[in-house]
């Protein structure tokens, strides 16, 4: 689906008119290619004061070969044109130290490069070391959110809160909100725990392991198990037999197995885990995908329709994830990601049935996060917003038109921005990563 | 509760199947049967007798034949005074109407009767649609001129297209094919293997002609001997050059060669008890011992359409106290080869076992060599509600020719249901 608005908008007619009648102007979006540096950019780095976080942080930052400098105030300066600004703010100890905030700010956010990244790093503030701090970090979010409202250009900001002694879990999570992997990702918060330490090759990080991609013939579902095949993983693709054709497409073109069968079924459970144990010996990544949308308003909703919805976008999940982890097909330090979506967290007029499964896709996640953690099995979801698929295209124009512009990127997401985000949570090196559930909308105003 | 009484099956007869819109495309399910009855009946030696009850159906049928089995039997050599009912069940109705039948002998209130079946697909009913129909039932409630001429003035040209029945699943909207081919990529049934099971029925129909096995279970119709849709001369190459009919794309397995043709034509079988048999110079070929149908939900996708039967076997196994492997023959009906072959792959494996069938074990393997062992549909054709009365008579005379034995049906219907039975000598 072209965004026919924004490609308008890179004409000279459009260029005019846009900047004439302040019109939306939606850059559009540079994506990672296979084999692209991290960041293509400077980076200036700020900190208060000097922690292990602000020393891991650099630390990647030379690993990943950035140009960068650093800074505790910033320099207003027409040279450089910084690509990333990374603020490590686990050092505030109190309201005293947001200041900084402002200070290292102001100054560089308008020499910010298009399609830009901020990122700041802030100590989780319910495991803070006092009530001072648990106050000044909780602050940063309203920080956060609010500069990626204000950052124009394809910019976003995000805040990755670490937990004490999670510093060394920090580098997945940093390289991909650096990148253009978190393009549609903006305004969100990640949580970082501690894990065990996984050093892997970040050109391949799911070599070696099984992943299992519900939903991915067509749509999110391919970009997906595309995705993880791009980044090392045997994927076994599973789709209800209608969409055995483009299924088998999918599967040849990414390699791994195929497995006919509906996610609803008694046995549907049984048969992945066999599945994967006789063709791969067992399984470390599981994506559940597939989804499926019934709308009408709860006064003419039928059973039927209710039914469907929860049984495939949120009892299914739940059954196959209790049954992968029981019988041990997920292997220990497995990694599974529920679909939810910004209805699930904004609700949606005509979607109480969709909402109600994507609602309860972030209780499955909160509720086994802490339990798999034992094994070392994390759990995390996705919130895609507007993303351009053939399930969009069909919304009408003007709902379709707002849809997309209602966020701070002013336009609609893509499959891989998704997938992206999915492919972040399923690296083995995010060990601390679970129990988040991130927005991939740009930064939507629903629900924000 | 007295004990009930053995049921024997005696006889058979039915006539050869024809190829839609061929031999039989102007006989209507009526004369099909009808012949197909006079055929039993002058085999048997009943002509002018009465028997305790004839019963059959047809899954297409016209309106005006809602009597259809007592009008038959009017019409037949059978003494007027045999009652008679219509039953239907898809695809099953042939071998319900002999459960049905069975059953009155062995409670006791009858001692013998006919089931059978009929089906067209050539003279199928062609109905008014809804919306003509609607109109003309109005106007004949009217009672002047000018209402009359009111009501006529409804009528649009579109309402003089005509409704055509489809073999097509009235809740999914999608035909058996297309159901069975979404069951195939399920279960992973390959084009050979669909091939090859097509072909054998091929192979062993033909056989059993030649060593002359049908003679006395068919009656020549219209100048027809044998089953038209019969290529005794079939190969597995033949086969593997036909395009896929059903599903799309390179997934798609199933082709005209290895699903079954729409066909038409009729059958019969004879059933009393053992006296009855004895006093009308007949004997026993075998035994109806246990029967049980099943249905599932396919509507929502939780199993196949034609799976019924994997369920139905199980559950009659278990009252009979034996195991998937305790028979010398299977019939299992050939609507398409990928049905006959996800429904052997159900029963072998563990997980649809346990999780659907609830059983500790899987049913296991059959010996392939005892599946089909004269054809089945693949070759012979299926008019729906006759392949019932072909598979109880041949697989009774099978058991008759072997000195004895046990073989197990089963039939898979439209609507998510499933018959099947065992018979006995």
């Amino acid at each position: 689906m072209t965004d026919r608005y924004q490609t308008f908008t890179r004409t000279p007619l459009g260029k005019t008119l846009v900047k004439n009648l302040g019109l939306p102007d939606p850059l559009p979006l540079p994506r990672w290619t296979e084999g692209a540096p991290v960041i293509d950019g400077p980076v200036v780095f700020g900190a208060i004061g000097e922690t292990d976080a602000g020393k891991a942080v650099q630390a990647l930052l030379r690993d990943i070969g950035a140009a960068f400098s650093t800074a505790t105030e910033g320099v207003a300066s027409s040279e450089i044109r910084p690509k990333a600004l990374v603020f490590d703010a686990t050092g505030a100890a109190s309201t005293a130290d947001l200041t900084s905030l402002q200070r290292f700010f102001s100054p560089l956010v308008r020499q910010l490069a298009p399609a830009g990244r901020v990122i700041v790093v802030g100590r989780t503030p319910e495991l803070a070391s006092s009530a001072e701090q648990q106050v000044a970090q909780r602050a940063l979010e309203g920080f956060t959110r609010s500069l990626a409202k204000e950052v124009k250009r394809g910019a976003t900001v995000n805040l990755v809160y670490v937990a004490p002694d999670a510093h060394e879990q920090l580098d997945s999570t940093l390289r991909f909100f650096l990148s253009p992997k978190s393009a549609y990702v903006d305004g969100q918060v990640a949580r970082i725990g501690t894990g065990p330490l996984v050093s892997n090759d970040p050109a391949r990080p799911l070599s070696g392991r099984v992943a299992l991609v519900t939903g991915a013939a067509r749509g999110i579902g391919a970009s997906i198990a595309g995705t993880l095949a791009r980044d090392g993983a045997t994927v076994i693709g599973v789709d209800v037999p209608q969409n055995a054709d483009p299924l088998r497409k999918v599967i040849s073109r990414i390699g791994g197995t195929e497995l006919l069968l509906d996610v609803t079924a008694v046995d549907a459970a049984q048969r992945i885990a066999a599945h994967a144990q006789e063709q791969h010996g067992g399984l470390d990544i599981v994506v559940h995908n597939a989804g499926i949308t019934r709308d009408r308003r709860l006064v003419n909703m039928r059973t039927d329709a209710w039914d469907a919805v929860l049984d495939v976008n949120l009892r299914a999940p739940e059954r196959i994830t209790k049954h992968l982890v029981d019988s041990g097909a997920l292997r220990d330090g497995g990694s599974i990601i529920g679909v939810s979506s910004m209805a699930g967290i904004a609700g949606n007029n005509g979607q109480t049935n969709y909402a109600t499964s994507k609602a309860g896709v972030i209780g499955l996640v909160q509720a086994l996060a802490p339990v798999l953690a034992e094994r070392q099995i994390r759990i995390n979801a996705v919130a895609p917003g507007f993303i351009e698929t053939e399930m969009t295209a069909k919304i009408p124009f003007a709902i379709r038109e707002v849809g997309r512009r209602i966020n701070s990127l002013q336009q609609g997401g893509l499959p891989i921005d998704v997938a992206e985000t999915i492919a972040w949570f399923a690296d083995p090196a995010s060990a601390g990563v679970t129990g988040n559930v991130v927005r991939v909308c740009g930064q939507s105003m629903l629900g924000a | 509760m007295t004990e009930t009484r053995k049921v024997a099956v005696v006889a058979g007869n039915r006539i050869p199947f024809a190829r839609q819109d061929k031999t039989y495309r102007h006989a209507s399910n009526s004369d099909m049967l009808t012949a197909a009855l006079n055929g039993l009946v002058d085999r048997a030696g009943l002509g002018g007798q009465e028997v305790g009850e004839v019963v059959a159906g047809a899954v297409l049928k016209h309106a005006r034949d809602w009597n259809m089995v007592r009008e038959v039997v009017l019409g037949s050599k059978l003494a007027p005074t045999t009652p008679a009912y219509d039953i239907q069940q898809a695809c099953g109705t042939g071998l319900e109407a002999a459960i049905l039948v069975g059953n009155k002998i062995a409670l006791g209130q009858i001692d013998a009767g006919i089931a059978g079946g009929v089906d067209t697909a050539s003279d199928a009913p062609v109905a008014v649609n809804d919306r003509l129909r609607n109109i003309l039932l109005d106007l004949n409630r009217a009672k002047t001129y000018p209402d009359r001429l009111k009501v006529l003035a409804r009528v649009r040209p579109k309402d003089v297209v005509p409704e055509i029945p489809r073999n097509a699943e009235p809740r999914t909207r999608k035909s058996m094919g297309e159901h069975a081919a979404l069951t195939a990529l399920e279960w992973g049934i390959g084009r050979e293997a669909q091939d090859e099971l097509a072909y054998r029925s091929h192979v062993n129909l033909a056989k059993s002609y030649d060593r002359g096995f049908q003679d006395d279970l068919i009656t020549p119709y219209l100048g027809l001997e044998k089953d038209q849709n019969l290529r005794p001369d079939t190969t597995l190459e033949k086969l593997a050059k036909l395009k896929p009919v059903f599903g799309k794309g390179e997934t798609a397995t199933m082709t005209a060669g290895n699903s079954t043709p729409l066909t038409d034509g009729a059958s019969t079988v004879l059933l009393s008890t053992d006296e009855w048999a004895e006093q009308h110079g007949l004997r026993p070929l075998a035994y109806l011992t246990h029967s049980q149908t099943a249905a599932v939900d396919y509507v929502k996708g939780a199993e196949g359409l034609l799976m019924a039967p994997a369920y139905a076997v199980p559950r009659m196994l278990q009252r009979a106290g034996l195991t998937l492997q305790d028979f010398d023959y299977y019939e299992i009906h050939e609507a398409f080869a990928s049905q006959v072959l996800s429904t052997l792959k159900a029963w072998e494996d563990p997980i649809f076992c346990k999780e659907r069938l609830g059983l500790d074990a899987p049913l296991g393997e059959i010996d392939r060599d005892k599946l089909n062992v004269n054809g089945s549909s693949l070759a012979a054709g299926h008019p729906f509600a006759a392949t019932g009365g072909r598979i109880v008579a041949a697989l009774a005379k099978q058991l008759d020719e072997n000195g004895g034995g046990r073989g197990l049906i089963s039939i898979c219907a439209a609507g998510g249901q499933g018959v099947v039975a065992i018979l006995e000598k």
